[in-house]
């Protein structure tokens, strides 16, 4: 039996939470997810305003903190923090833990190569809109294949203690330690579904162990110190999802499939780089405190394609919030809107949306919303996008005027002017397989 | 009679770029048969209305009483492109919970 956890659910998560792991109790393996569709644009950002730029940069300074006890309890990290630039990230490793071994998954950006599979005539259309890679061709920023689980194996299978990845399927991270140890193979797909299904649960962290779960949040004791999830994993793929003894949080059946339904679509074909597998097999079932035992996972042969997310540019965006309060907040706001739009459309801007929310009465649930007669008081967030970054930067201007030339009392207007941020958009799309040649570095 | 999706599920929500998707558990195995009744792509769809704009599908999941909802164009484009302040799907699950189902008097009373 392996153990392995998660100290990481995205790029943000709780600091504390990896330190925790290999302090309060027995691990193999401690996988750290950083990336999240919405993180690439944001690494793509950082990495256009510095070459040494553009990875997670909370992970060198982690390991650093941790690698006695990784030392210590003989711990194996696995990350995706390399993001867009797993080279720079290990060199910074190797700066500030230089006693730890780093091996760095390569291969899976392939930005260079878009003229190249285009002239291959691969359409990359968009899986989501089905619209052709063409109408994008001159913006796209960066190209990253999501690789699979055998190279980061064969990463940890150089000796490393830190084996880093860029973009990879994230529940590679946790099935790439059961390549490594049971010796799993690339037809073993039930196997590897099973690693899969392991690492679905546990690379969101605490959504494992109570953290945002709906099924009776008030009970859940202690989230203040929750526990990150850890998988004991036997080699007939099956295992048990539990946390450390004495941590906050729950691990029971109700939590855990809240998880497995988490950013799926249809259940039975879960595609992955290793195996696609069938989330409509696993059985779960409660087998005491904190434990919940999983079994059944079944998976087959992968497709012939790799999954690639492509980054590129699309534009300019800014939000602007001011605050009504009652009575009749509701109605200034919606007069404060009717006004900001009517100023813009005399200037003649140009905007792909205009959208409006009234923050307090209906912006997330819309009119699912309960009805709502009299609130005491409301932010008006009014935001926009386009091409046209003079538009936006001019909108900015336009809502912060209304505090003394529009509908009474409006404020919280503190931080000023919105920012304008640049949108970096995500394109999902298939390549070949054929065509992404992973390979394994150990940087010195 | 009518009472809310919450008495007999819970729910958790999240995306994939323009596209949310709402897991729907049966808190026990006896009424799944009952949200599988009731919770309907149709229904869903109709509940959403006004902030889902593509089509909705439905996946079953007996192994685990629950059931998959798919959600497309249902973000406002989703990720970084969204102007919504629910940009991805966080809390689509919570505004399910509240959507209203007919139960006999015998399964209110379980």
């Amino acid at each position: 039996m392996i153990r392995i956890a998660n100290g990481q659910g995205f790029w943000g998560d709780w600091l504390e939470a990896p330190v925790r792991l290999v302090e309060q109790g027995p691990i193999d393996f401690l996988t750290l997810d950083y990336l999240a569709e919405v993180t690439m644009a944001i690494l793509q950002k950082q990495r256009r305003r510095g070459s040494s730029l553009g990875y997670a940069r909370d992970f060198p300074p982690l390991m650093a903190r941790i690698a006695g006890k990784l030392r210590e309890g003989r711990i194996k990290v696995l990350a995706n923090a390399g993001g867009l630039n797993p080279l720079a990230c290990a060199r910074e490793v190797r700066r500030l833990a230089p006693d730890l071994k780093v091996a760095v998954v390569l291969g899976d950006d392939v930005t260079e190569r878009i003229g190249e599979f285009l002239a291959k005539r691969y359409p990359m259309t968009n899986l989501d809109t089905g619209e052709p890679l063409g109408s994008i061709r001159d913006r796209i920023l960066s190209a990253n294949a999501y690789l699979g689980a055998f190279p980061l194996a064969e990463a940890l299978g150089t000796g490393a203690d830190v084996a880093l990845t860029g973009r990879c399927a994230d529940a590679a991270l946790a099935l790439a330690p059961a390549i490594y140890s049971f010796g799993w193979r690339p037809a073993d797909h039930d196997l590897l579904a099973a690693g899969m299904v392991a690492g679905h649960i546990i690379e969101c962290g605490a959504q494992a162990t109570g953290g945002n779960s709906l099924a009776d949040w008030r009970s859940q004791a202690d989230l203040d110190e929750i526990g990150y999830p850890i998988v004991e994993l036997e080699p007939d793929g099956s295992f048990v999802v539990t946390k450390h003894p004495g941590t906050g949080g729950r691990v029971d059946s109700h939590g855990i499939k809240e998880q497995l339904l988490y950013e799926i679509g249809d259940p039975r074909a879960y595609y992955g780089p290793d195996c696609v597998t069938d989330f409509t097999s696993v059985r779960v079932e409660d087998e005491g405190p904190d434990r919940v035992r999983v079994t059944g996972a079944a998976g087959s042969a992968p497709t012939d394609f790799l999954k690639l997310s492509i980054n590129y540019a699309d534009g300019w965006k800014a939000v602007g919030t001011l605050v009504y309060t009652w009575p009749g907040a509701l109605e200034k706001a919606r007069e404060a809107d009717r006004i900001v739009r009517r100023r813009m459309e005399r200037l003649g801007l140009q905007f792909d949306e205009v959208y409006t929310e009234f923050l307090g009465v209906d912006a997330c649930h819309g009119a699912a919303a309960p009805p709502v007669s009299e609130v005491p008081e409301l932010q008006l967030r009014i935001g926009v996008r386009g091409r046209d970054r003079a538009a936006v930067e001019r909108f900015t201007r336009e809502l912060v005027s209304l505090v003394l030339s529009g509908p009474p009392g409006a404020t919280g207007y503190g931080e000023g002017r919105p920012p304008v941020r640049e949108i970096v958009s995500y394109w999902p799309t298939l390549v070949p397989r054929s065509e992404i040649q992973p390979r394994v570095e150990v940087v010195e | 009679m009518k009472a809310p999706l919450s008495r007999l599920a819970h729910a958790r929500s999240g995306d994939k770029g323009d596209i949310a998707n709402i897991g729907v558990i049966a808190r026990s195995p006896e009424q799944y048969p009952i949200l599988v009744r009731e919770v309907t792509a149709e229904r869903v769809l109709q509940f959403f209305s006004d902030r889902v704009m593509g089509p909705v599908e439905r996946y079953e999941l007996p192994n685990l009483g629950a059931l998959n909802f798919v959600l497309h164009r249902a973000l406002g484009g989703g990720g970084t492109v969204s102007l919504r302040t629910d940009a991805q799907g966080k809390t689509l699950a919570c505004a399910l919970l509240g959507m209203e189902i007919e139960l006999d008097e015998r399964e209110l009373a379980d």
